[in-house]
Protein backbone atom coordinates (compact mmCIF):
# COMPACT_ATOMS: atom_id res chain seq x y z
CA UNK A 1 0.00 0.00 0.00
CA UNK A 2 1.26 3.44 -0.87
CA UNK A 3 1.81 5.40 2.15
CA UNK A 4 1.11 9.26 1.35
CA UNK A 5 1.99 10.33 4.77
CA UNK A 6 3.48 14.01 4.83
CA UNK A 7 6.59 13.53 6.96
CA UNK A 8 8.51 15.98 8.10
CA UNK A 9 12.35 15.42 9.90
CA UNK A 10 12.72 16.05 13.20
CA UNK A 11 12.66 19.56 14.66
CA UNK A 12 15.44 20.85 16.99
CA UNK A 13 13.55 19.98 19.92
CA UNK A 14 12.13 16.55 18.96
CA UNK A 15 15.65 15.57 18.20
CA UNK A 16 16.72 16.57 21.64
CA UNK A 17 14.12 14.87 23.26
CA UNK A 18 14.83 11.52 21.33
CA UNK A 19 18.18 11.80 21.64
CA UNK A 20 17.89 12.47 25.42
CA UNK A 21 15.43 9.77 26.18
CA UNK A 22 17.69 7.42 24.73
CA UNK A 23 20.43 8.24 26.70
CA UNK A 24 18.59 7.80 30.08
CA UNK A 25 17.25 4.52 28.97
CA UNK A 26 20.72 3.69 27.83
CA UNK A 27 22.48 4.68 30.85
CA UNK A 28 19.52 2.76 32.93
CA UNK A 29 18.16 5.66 34.80
CA UNK A 30 14.86 5.11 33.21
CA UNK A 31 13.40 2.37 31.24
CA UNK A 32 11.08 2.94 28.01
CA UNK A 33 7.92 1.45 30.24
CA UNK A 34 8.12 4.42 32.70
CA UNK A 35 8.73 6.73 30.29
CA UNK A 36 5.46 5.50 29.08
CA UNK A 37 3.59 5.21 32.02
CA UNK A 38 4.92 8.74 32.64
CA UNK A 39 3.03 10.17 29.59
CA UNK A 40 0.49 8.24 30.57
CA UNK A 41 -0.49 9.88 33.67
CA UNK A 42 0.35 12.99 31.87
CA UNK A 43 -2.02 12.44 29.41
CA UNK A 44 -5.08 11.10 32.06
CA UNK A 45 -5.58 14.31 33.91
CA UNK A 46 -8.26 15.81 32.36
CA UNK A 47 -10.55 18.90 33.43
CA UNK A 48 -12.88 17.15 34.79
CA UNK A 49 -10.55 16.72 37.69
CA UNK A 50 -11.07 20.48 38.30
CA UNK A 51 -14.78 20.87 37.34
CA UNK A 52 -15.24 18.64 40.42
CA UNK A 53 -13.84 20.84 43.05
CA UNK A 54 -15.66 23.94 41.19
CA UNK A 55 -18.93 21.81 42.28
CA UNK A 56 -17.56 21.14 45.13
CA UNK A 57 -17.45 24.78 46.36
CA UNK A 58 -20.80 25.62 44.93
CA UNK A 59 -22.36 22.88 47.08
CA UNK A 60 -20.13 23.37 50.23
CA UNK A 61 -19.74 26.65 51.54
CA UNK A 62 -16.86 25.46 54.11
CA UNK A 63 -15.15 23.98 51.46
CA UNK A 64 -15.26 27.04 49.05
CA UNK A 65 -14.21 28.83 51.87
CA UNK A 66 -10.90 26.72 52.79
CA UNK A 67 -10.52 26.81 48.68
CA UNK A 68 -9.72 29.93 48.83
CA UNK A 69 -7.61 29.87 51.67
CA UNK A 70 -5.48 27.32 50.99
CA UNK A 71 -6.09 25.38 46.78
CA UNK A 72 -3.34 23.15 47.99
CA UNK A 73 -4.29 21.75 51.02
CA UNK A 74 -8.39 22.03 49.95
CA UNK A 75 -7.53 20.31 47.23
CA UNK A 76 -6.08 17.45 49.43
CA UNK A 77 -9.34 16.77 50.98
CA UNK A 78 -10.66 15.42 47.92
CA UNK A 79 -7.44 13.61 47.43
CA UNK A 80 -6.12 15.64 44.34
CA UNK A 81 -2.17 15.75 45.56
CA UNK A 82 -0.32 18.94 43.98
CA UNK A 83 3.17 18.42 44.28
CA UNK A 84 5.40 21.43 44.84
CA UNK A 85 3.68 24.09 43.65
CA UNK A 86 1.16 26.39 45.27
CA UNK A 87 -3.10 26.63 44.38
CA UNK A 88 -4.27 29.83 44.34
CA UNK A 89 -8.25 29.76 43.58
CA UNK A 90 -9.31 33.19 42.38
CA UNK A 91 -13.22 34.12 42.55
CA UNK A 92 -15.36 35.67 40.32
CA UNK A 93 -18.09 37.49 41.51
CA UNK A 94 -20.95 39.75 39.63
CA UNK A 95 -18.78 42.58 39.74
CA UNK A 96 -15.28 40.68 39.05
CA UNK A 97 -14.23 38.68 36.68
CA UNK A 98 -10.97 36.87 36.63
CA UNK A 99 -8.50 35.62 33.97
CA UNK A 100 -5.21 33.16 33.91
CA UNK A 101 -2.20 33.86 31.76
CA UNK A 102 1.25 32.60 31.44
CA UNK A 103 3.53 35.39 29.67
CA UNK A 104 6.80 33.55 30.37
CA UNK A 105 6.16 30.48 29.11
CA UNK A 106 3.18 28.36 30.02
CA UNK A 107 2.38 27.89 33.74
CA UNK A 108 -0.61 26.32 34.22
CA UNK A 109 -2.42 23.94 36.52
CA UNK A 110 -1.69 20.65 34.79
CA UNK A 111 -2.84 18.69 38.06
CA UNK A 112 -5.93 19.90 37.85
CA UNK A 113 -7.05 21.15 33.98
CA UNK A 114 -4.69 18.13 32.14
CA UNK A 115 -2.37 19.93 29.16
CA UNK A 116 -2.95 23.19 28.34
CA UNK A 117 -4.61 24.03 25.03
CA UNK A 118 -2.75 25.32 21.82
CA UNK A 119 -3.88 28.68 22.16
CA UNK A 120 -3.04 29.25 25.90
CA UNK A 121 0.68 28.63 25.01
CA UNK A 122 0.44 30.86 22.01
CA UNK A 123 2.22 34.22 21.82
CA UNK A 124 -1.04 35.92 20.43
CA UNK A 125 -2.78 35.31 24.14
CA UNK A 126 0.13 35.24 26.44
CA UNK A 127 0.66 38.94 24.91
CA UNK A 128 -2.83 40.39 24.61
CA UNK A 129 -4.20 38.68 27.61
CA UNK A 130 -1.89 41.00 30.05
CA UNK A 131 -2.66 44.22 27.98
CA UNK A 132 -6.04 44.29 26.19
CA UNK A 133 -8.03 41.37 28.02
CA UNK A 134 -11.66 42.70 27.25
CA UNK A 135 -10.90 42.45 23.41
CA UNK A 136 -9.01 39.05 23.94
CA UNK A 137 -12.34 37.93 26.15
CA UNK A 138 -14.68 38.98 23.34
CA UNK A 139 -13.11 36.92 20.66
CA UNK A 140 -13.66 34.08 22.96
CA UNK A 141 -17.11 34.61 22.91
CA UNK A 142 -17.32 36.84 26.69
CA UNK A 143 -18.66 40.27 26.09
CA UNK A 144 -17.88 42.12 29.44
CA UNK A 145 -19.73 44.67 30.76
CA UNK A 146 -17.52 47.92 31.48
CA UNK A 147 -18.74 47.98 34.78
CA UNK A 148 -17.09 44.68 35.03
CA UNK A 149 -13.15 44.67 36.96
CA UNK A 150 -10.84 42.30 35.45
CA UNK A 151 -8.15 40.71 37.51
CA UNK A 152 -5.72 39.41 34.98
CA UNK A 153 -3.65 36.63 36.94
CA UNK A 154 0.25 36.39 35.45
CA UNK A 155 1.32 32.92 36.61
CA UNK A 156 5.06 34.32 36.86
CA UNK A 157 6.89 31.60 39.35
CA UNK A 158 5.48 29.18 41.38
CA UNK A 159 1.86 29.76 42.05
CA UNK A 160 -0.67 27.80 39.92
CA UNK A 161 -4.47 29.05 39.42
CA UNK A 162 -7.88 28.21 38.98
CA UNK A 163 -10.66 30.06 38.12
CA UNK A 164 -13.88 29.84 40.73
CA UNK A 165 -16.65 30.34 37.81
CA UNK A 166 -19.79 31.77 39.61
CA UNK A 167 -22.54 28.94 39.55
CA UNK A 168 -25.28 29.89 36.83
CA UNK A 169 -28.59 31.44 37.74
CA UNK A 170 -31.06 28.11 37.18
CA UNK A 171 -28.68 25.71 38.41
CA UNK A 172 -30.07 25.80 42.03
CA UNK A 173 -31.14 22.17 43.25
CA UNK A 174 -28.03 20.05 41.29
CA UNK A 175 -26.20 17.56 42.61
CA UNK A 176 -22.52 18.20 42.14
CA UNK A 177 -22.13 15.86 39.54
CA UNK A 178 -24.64 17.66 37.53
CA UNK A 179 -23.00 20.75 38.36
CA UNK A 180 -19.22 19.99 37.61
CA UNK A 181 -20.51 18.73 33.73
CA UNK A 182 -20.92 22.54 33.18
CA UNK A 183 -17.88 23.65 34.61
CA UNK A 184 -15.55 23.69 31.30
CA UNK A 185 -11.81 23.91 31.29
CA UNK A 186 -12.28 27.49 29.55
CA UNK A 187 -14.10 28.53 32.49
CA UNK A 188 -11.12 27.83 35.11
CA UNK A 189 -8.89 29.80 32.94
CA UNK A 190 -11.53 32.31 32.64
CA UNK A 191 -12.07 33.19 28.96
CA UNK A 192 -15.39 31.76 29.65
CA UNK A 193 -18.26 31.29 31.91
CA UNK A 194 -20.23 27.95 32.98
CA UNK A 195 -23.91 27.90 30.66
CA UNK A 196 -26.55 25.26 31.63
CA UNK A 197 -27.09 22.78 29.37
CA UNK B 1 15.51 35.26 54.24
CA UNK B 2 12.72 37.65 56.13
CA UNK B 3 9.89 38.90 54.09
CA UNK B 4 10.47 42.75 54.09
CA UNK B 5 6.76 43.53 53.01
CA UNK B 6 3.47 42.81 53.96
CA UNK B 7 -0.17 42.69 52.24
CA UNK B 8 -1.38 46.84 51.03
CA UNK B 9 2.27 48.07 51.15
CA UNK B 10 3.44 49.86 47.79
CA UNK B 11 6.57 48.63 45.91
CA UNK B 12 7.99 49.20 42.63
CA UNK B 13 9.77 46.69 40.37
CA UNK B 14 12.78 47.20 39.64
CA UNK B 15 14.36 48.69 35.95
CA UNK B 16 17.22 46.40 35.35
CA UNK B 17 18.08 43.94 32.51
CA UNK B 18 20.50 41.10 33.87
CA UNK B 19 20.97 38.00 31.53
CA UNK B 20 19.77 34.59 32.75
CA UNK B 21 16.52 33.02 34.18
CA UNK B 22 14.17 35.87 35.03
CA UNK B 23 11.07 35.43 36.17
CA UNK B 24 10.23 39.28 36.39
CA UNK B 25 8.36 40.17 33.17
CA UNK B 26 10.05 42.67 31.03
CA UNK B 27 6.60 44.93 30.71
CA UNK B 28 6.13 45.02 34.38
CA UNK B 29 10.14 46.06 35.63
CA UNK B 30 9.22 50.01 36.26
CA UNK B 31 6.52 49.59 37.98
CA UNK B 32 4.67 50.60 40.74
CA UNK B 33 2.11 48.21 42.47
CA UNK B 34 0.75 47.25 46.03
CA UNK B 35 1.67 44.05 47.94
CA UNK B 36 -1.57 41.75 47.24
CA UNK B 37 -0.40 38.31 49.41
CA UNK B 38 2.90 37.03 50.62
CA UNK B 39 2.89 33.51 49.04
CA UNK B 40 5.53 31.89 50.81
CA UNK B 41 9.52 31.57 50.21
CA UNK B 42 10.99 29.81 47.32
CA UNK B 43 14.37 28.71 45.55
CA UNK B 44 15.66 31.73 43.80
CA UNK B 45 14.98 30.31 39.84
CA UNK B 46 18.12 32.52 38.46
CA UNK B 47 20.03 31.08 40.93
CA UNK B 48 17.94 27.15 40.37
CA UNK B 49 18.24 28.06 36.14
CA UNK B 50 22.43 27.90 36.79
CA UNK B 51 22.30 24.58 38.62
CA UNK B 52 23.26 26.23 41.61
CA UNK B 53 21.02 25.37 44.97
CA UNK B 54 18.81 28.35 44.69
CA UNK B 55 19.32 29.01 48.36
CA UNK B 56 18.95 31.65 50.50
CA UNK B 57 15.31 31.05 49.43
CA UNK B 58 13.64 34.28 48.43
CA UNK B 59 10.29 35.55 49.64
CA UNK B 60 7.51 35.51 46.72
CA UNK B 61 4.68 38.47 46.66
CA UNK B 62 2.00 38.53 44.37
CA UNK B 63 1.77 42.47 43.29
CA UNK B 64 -0.91 44.23 42.15
CA UNK B 65 -1.17 46.73 39.38
CA UNK B 66 -3.54 48.99 37.89
CA UNK B 67 -3.95 48.32 34.03
CA UNK B 68 -3.62 52.21 33.57
CA UNK B 69 -0.74 52.71 35.17
CA UNK B 70 0.70 50.05 33.36
CA UNK B 71 -0.38 50.49 29.57
CA UNK B 72 -0.79 54.03 28.16
CA UNK B 73 -4.16 54.21 26.99
CA UNK B 74 -5.44 51.19 28.31
CA UNK B 75 -9.00 50.43 27.55
CA UNK B 76 -11.64 49.14 29.71
CA UNK B 77 -12.65 49.97 33.47
CA UNK B 78 -10.10 52.03 35.33
CA UNK B 79 -10.35 49.58 38.14
CA UNK B 80 -9.02 46.76 36.06
CA UNK B 81 -5.93 45.22 37.74
CA UNK B 82 -2.96 42.85 36.93
CA UNK B 83 -1.82 40.57 39.09
CA UNK B 84 1.91 39.24 38.86
CA UNK B 85 4.38 36.91 41.57
CA UNK B 86 7.62 38.63 41.93
CA UNK B 87 10.24 37.53 44.33
CA UNK B 88 11.42 39.97 46.81
CA UNK B 89 15.13 40.89 45.34
CA UNK B 90 12.92 42.94 42.73
CA UNK B 91 11.20 44.70 44.67
CA UNK B 92 12.27 48.33 46.11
Amino acid sequence: MKDSGNYQPYSYFQLMEVSLRELLVEKGIVTEAQVAAAVEDIRNITPERGARVVAKAWVDEGFKTRLLQDGTSACEELGLDIPALKLVVVENAPAVHNMIVCTLCSCYPRMLLGMPPEWYKSRNYRSRAVREPRAVLAEFGLHLSEKTRIRVHDSTADMRYLVLPMRPAGAEGWSEGRLAAIVTRDCMIGVAVPKLI
Amino acid sequence: MEARFKPGDAVRVRKVYPLGHIRTPFYIRGHSGVIERLCGSFGNPEELAQMRSGEPEQPLYRVRFRQKDVWPGYRGNAQDVLEVEIFQHWLE
